[in-house]
């Protein structure tokens, strides 16, 4: 009895919980942000809308059907009040998943808390603001690779001391698996990443030498942790390892504390799967194992997915489930108990070893290849992932990896939770577009405009001469300027950048024996249609709108290409015009439109409606996250398949496309 | 409607730019159907009363992989725009894979305003023409060059592995980066045809860029001094460098083209456009059949003089090409 009571003193604190949320808009997220916090929840972790994160207010036309759908819009410094109303800033640990317009979320968020008489030094949390990994994989860049660079480290140089328990950039590997990174991929890219931004501020002037050690302790990262909870314990004490030589040997860090690998965690969401939606829960209490049980590595902040991940928007039950778990592992077992439970295993210091080793290469030969900016503006990082992903999405295919409920085990009973499908998903309300924006230029009419332009000028003047953005931001933030206005105006300066698809260079192995045949009688297929059309089918895979999920087209693109298709893909954020002139201009026999976040009704129907005007008559298939009823829709507006992550075998989806091709050749030869 | 009408009509719209003519025009001439042929000729023949011989201005950029062709095509189109001309683009990507299949990168590189009908982008896959121009190429240019007034052909490849663009365009303009000491290589050892304009893009990397574009100077003048590559004209061979990046030395360039252009008589455009068709032809006969097909139909030279003769006559090259391979085919069937 005594002996457990001394146990329980003895417990670790645990880690920050947070639930990654907000929605519709800033009145409506600070209400769900407050029931969080009853529940138990312990940090903020604020989701914002495609809009503010690629800097366009509600208003703007690229804005549309995007409008507090998968995040909360802030535009101006009215809405980041809204936000936090009533929610003590000195006391919050706040993280913001932003990353282009980061400079200006952070000046927002601190013209608040002065306007609540909070001292900027007393603010807690993280702005994620680590852009290569927006190139990668997460999509919501908008500046070139040299300007974005300059950005961070001017939030660095900045907060350093101004804002001193602030976490300026938090480097992300949590993306690069999603977007198919192996263990020492994400290991290399990411810390590549780090020395990147570190390099850039040690060689920028801004920071005097003396206070390089106090920069490298403020950076933290962000990770993933997959369903090989094992390996991806392993690969954090790498990291761990790995982190703590770079900031020795290459920064000159002497203080122990400053060169500690400091992380949260988003446990891996691209493994959650459609079909059989409930195991997810399960996958992500495994993968939550990876980040907690060693102590010596474990994270400082878990968020979970939900179940319903690949469904939709989860609802807050969804999302209070997947806070129990964590509550749960924290608070009823023993876990926080013990010191690290794997140290002297020589199992695991083999795993790290190899891990560390093999990631290690691969950061040298990123340094070989001119650092990580480089490797992004080339393509090549771009290119390594897609063919990652590819090998993943063919061992899923072949049933090499075994993927519960889908690729094997697939029978089951009916399951009480999907019962109603289209309910069990969170869905906003389409009035709140136009609510916001009409709120919007209300806002811009009843502010200072002279103030607003006086603020602007000096934001553009200081952008260009190379002064720290920060300032100017936040006396932008001060006079009213709206989140679309302070991104046009560094757009005006810097100007815009468009990255590598990694697409076209992508190599593919050899597939597996059984893959084989059905792939060769695809390409038999192609041939003939080849020839029966007189050239060979063309396709043209679109991504309309702000959305970044990219994954999917990519492997669509990748996969016709293998089975002889000829293949246009422009990458992200095409608009619904772009997409209709590409597709007359290059004479495609066929176009895949791919949606995943939610604004598919908005965006579809204004590319039928243009290639009507136009006169174009091919098939137009669609792919992503398609509530079934949204299917229906579609296909009755003359969509001809609607794809859902359940589709996973890729050869079905070509031999439909080829099949597609061949009757529209048909009937047209008949017209 | 009779085939021949069609085509005069298609031709015409063409000649309009109306963009969906342009695009089936397009996809009439990648079609090889043996059905199509005579409709494909048809189309040339309308598309060539169009427009003067001599009109327009045909560019190829050509250069090694990534060099920023695909960029630079982007800049100087937009360029071109601001300068009141209509601008056509014909991407040819020889990455096809064995199946066939394509991913045609270029156009990602080349975001422009979907509602300018002055602006027109293709991608052409080689679909199986090792190392060279698409088959389609010859004549995609001939369409483009009936709606736009400039034509930009973006192709990979330098040296040995010459693609040749320089026989469907005016002008060819190498593309090169800072450090790719290996042009420098190919043109000390002669093996590569003398373009029209070197650019060394990528400028933006500082003084690498201007050193690279000096030593390329260096080298051209000893090649002059030895009487071996001259540009023509006796002026010595641009050498530019320019950032389409940043869109430095985007204007100069135009600049150079125009100046080209305004240079060449009347009568060497169409003498060098003539021979072109000629060549190319030829060298898409020769990679089709090989060494073995040339020598079939009597030799490469006897075979230059048979093209000639055919296009003064008014067949088209696609037309030749393919009525040429018709014939070695039977040739090479028939028992000895
Ligand atoms: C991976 C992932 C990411 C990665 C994306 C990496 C990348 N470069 O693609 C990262 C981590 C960056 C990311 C970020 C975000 N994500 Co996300 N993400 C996912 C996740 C987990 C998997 C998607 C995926 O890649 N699947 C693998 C590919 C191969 O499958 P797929 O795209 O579905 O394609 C298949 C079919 O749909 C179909 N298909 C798809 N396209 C096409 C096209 C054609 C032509 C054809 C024929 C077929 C086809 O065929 C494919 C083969 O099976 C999903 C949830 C899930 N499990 O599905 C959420 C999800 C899509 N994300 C979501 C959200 C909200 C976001 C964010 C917007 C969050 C935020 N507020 O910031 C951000 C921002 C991203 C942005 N810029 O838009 C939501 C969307 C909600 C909605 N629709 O209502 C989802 C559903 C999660 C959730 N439940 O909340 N995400
Ligand atoms: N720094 C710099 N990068 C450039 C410039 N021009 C192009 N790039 C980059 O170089 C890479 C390749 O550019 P592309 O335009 O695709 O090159 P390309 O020659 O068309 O490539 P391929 O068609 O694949 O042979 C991209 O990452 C471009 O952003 C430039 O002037 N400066
Ligand atoms: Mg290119």
């Amino acid at each position: 009895m005594r002996e457990k009571r001394e146990k329980r003193e003895k417990r670790d604190k645990p880690w920050i919980m947070r639930t990654y949320a907000g929605h519709s808009t800033a009145a409506a997220s600070n209400a769900l942000y407050r029931t969080n916090l009853n529940k138990g929840q312990t940090g903020l972790s604020v989701a914002f809308d495609l809009p503010t994160q690629t800097g366009y207010d509600p208003d703007h036309a690229l804005a549309l059907g995007e409008v507090g759908k998968v995040g909360v819009p802030v535009s101006h410094i009215g809405d980041m009040r809204a936000l936090f109303n009533g929610l003590p800033l000195d006391q919050m640990n706040t993280s913001m998943t932003i990353n282009a317009t980061a400079p200006w979320l952070l000046a927002l968020y601190i013209a608040v808390a002065e306007e609540n008489g909070v001292d900027r030094k007393l603010l807690q949390g993280t702005t994620q603001n680590d852009l290569v990994k927006e190139y990668l994989s997460r999509g919501t860049y908008i500046f070139p690779p040299g300007a974005s660079l300059k950005l961070t480290a001017d939030m660095i140089a900045y907060t350093v001391n101004e804002v001193p328990k602030w976490n300026p950039t938090n480097i992300c590997s949590y993306h690069l698996q999603e977007a198919g990174a192996t263990p020492v991929q994400e290991l290399a890219y990411s810390l590549s990443t780090a020395i990147a931004v570190l390099d850039a501020v040690k060689n920028g002037g801004q920071v005097p030498a003396a206070e390089i050690p106090k920069v490298v302790g403020r950076i933290s990262f962000f990770v993933n942790a997959g369903i090989r909870f094992i390996e991806e314990m392993c690969k954090m004490r790498a990291f761990t390892e790995l982190w703590d030589r770079i900031t020795k040997e290459r920064y000159g860090v002497e203080e122990a504390s400053f060169r500690r690998f400091r992380y949260g965690v988003q446990v891996n969401s691209l493994g959650l799967t459609e079909p059989q939606p409930e195991n997810n829960i399960l996958r992500i209490v495994m993968e939550m194992l990876g980040v907690a049980l060693s102590k010596d590595a474990r994270a400082r902040a878990i968020q979970l997915p939900a179940w319903n991940e690949a469904l939709g928007l989860p609802r807050p039950w969804d999302q209070q489930w997947s806070l129990r778990a964590q509550q749960i592992l924290a608070f009823e077992s023993d876990l926080l108990e013990y010191e690290d439970i794997f140290d002297g295993s020589h199992v695991i210091t083999a795993k790290v070893a190899e891990m560390v080793a093999a990631a290690w290469k691969e950061v040298e030969d990123i340094d070989a290849r001119g650092g990580v900016i480089e490797a992004v503006e080339s393509g090549y990082l771009k290119q390594r992932l897609v063919e990652s992903n590819a090998a993943r999405l063919r061992a899923i295919e072949s049933g090499e990896q075994v993927v519960v409920g889908v690729n094997k085990f697939v029978e089951t009973a009916e399951c009480p939770l999907t019962k109603d499908l289209d309910d069990a998903i969170m869905t906003v309300d389409p009035a709140v577009e136009k609510q916001a924006t009409e709120a919007i230029k209300k806002w811009r009419a009843e502010r200072d405009q002279k103030a607003a332009d006086a603020a602007l000028a000096k934001l553009k003047a200081a952008v260009k001469s190379g002064q720290n953005v920060m300032p100017a931001s936040i006396e932008a933030a001060r006079a009213g300027v709206t989140t679309g206005e302070w991104a046009a105006a560094l757009r005006d300066v810097v100007g815009e950048y468009r990255a590598p698809t990694g697409v076209a260079g992508a190599r593919l192995d050899q597939l597996q024996p059984n893959a084989k045949s059905k792939v060769e009688a695809l390409r038999a297929r192609v041939a003939q249609l080849t020839v029966e059309l007189g050239r060979r089918p063309k396709i043209l895979v679109g991504k309309p709108g702000l959305d970044g999920h990219s994954n999917g087209a990519e492997q669509i693109a990748l996969k016709a290409r293998d089975v002889g298709f000829e293949v246009v893909y422009e990458g992200i954020r095409v608009t619904p015009e772009q997409i209709v002139a590409s597709a007359i201009e290059e004479g495609v026999h066929i176009i895949g439109i791919s949606i995943l976040s939610g604004s598919h009704l908005a965006l579809v129907p204004q590319i039928l409606e243009r290639l009507k005007q136009k006169g174009v008559h091919v098939p137009i298939v669609v792919g992503g996250i398609i509530p079934e009823a949204d299917a229906r829709l579609l296909e009755a507006k003359g969509i001809a398949r609607v794809y859902t992550p359940k589709d996973f075998l890729l050869d079905n989806i070509m031999g439909d496309l080829v099949e597609l091709v061949a009757k529209a050749a048909t009937t047209h030869a008949a017209e | 409607m009779p085939p021949n009408e069609r085509a005069t009509r298609l031709a015409a719209r063409v000649a309009s730019a109306e963009k969906v003519a342009v695009a089936a025009a397009l996809n009439l001439i990648e079609d090889r159907r043996a059905q199509s042929r005579s409709e494909i000729e048809a189309l040339l023949t309308a598309l060539g009363k169009e427009r003067a011989p001599s009109f327009g201005h045909r560019i190829g950029l050509t250069g090694p992989p990534g060099v920023g062709k695909s960029t630079l095509t982007a800049a100087l189109a937009r360029e071109y725009r601001a300068r009141g001309l209509h601008v056509g683009v014909l991407a040819v990507d020889p990455s096809s894979l064995r199946s066939g299949g394509a991913l045609l990168g270029d156009r990602a590189r080349m975001s422009f305003d979907p509602e300018d009908d002055g602006l027109f982008v293709r991608s052409l896959a080689t679909a199986g023409d090792t190392g060279g121009l698409a088959y389609a190429a010859n004549a995609g240019v001939e369409v483009l060059a009936t709606a736009y007034d400039r034509v930009l052909v973006e192709t990979t490849g330098v040296g040995q592995t010459e693609t040749d663009v320089e026989h469907v365009v005016d002008t060819v303009c190498l593309v090169i980066q800072p450090g790719s000491g290996d042009v420098l290589q190919f043109i000390k050892a002669g093996i590569m045809e003398i373009p029209d304009v070197i650019v060394v893009n990528k400028g933006d990397h500082g003084k690498l860029a201007q050193r690279a574009a000096a030593d390329l100077r260096g080298a051209l003048d000893r090649l002059r001094n030895a009487g071996l590559g001259d540009a023509g004209h006796g002026t010595p061979l641009p050498v530019l460098v320019t950032s389409a990046r940043d869109l430095v030395g985007i204007d100069a360039l135009v600049d150079i083209f125009e100046a080209q252009r305004a240079r060449v008589s009347e009568a060497e455009l169409l003498e060098r456009r003539h021979c072109g068709r000629v060549a190319w032809a030829v060298a898409l006969f020769a990679r089709r059949y090989g060494e073995h097909g040339l020598n079939t139909m009597g030799g490469r030279v006897a075979l230059l003089d048979e093209v000639d003769r055919a296009l003064v006559s008014g067949e088209t090259p696609v037309g030749v090409v393919a009525g040429l391979g018709e014939r070695c085919l039977a040739r090479l069937r028939s028992p000895i």
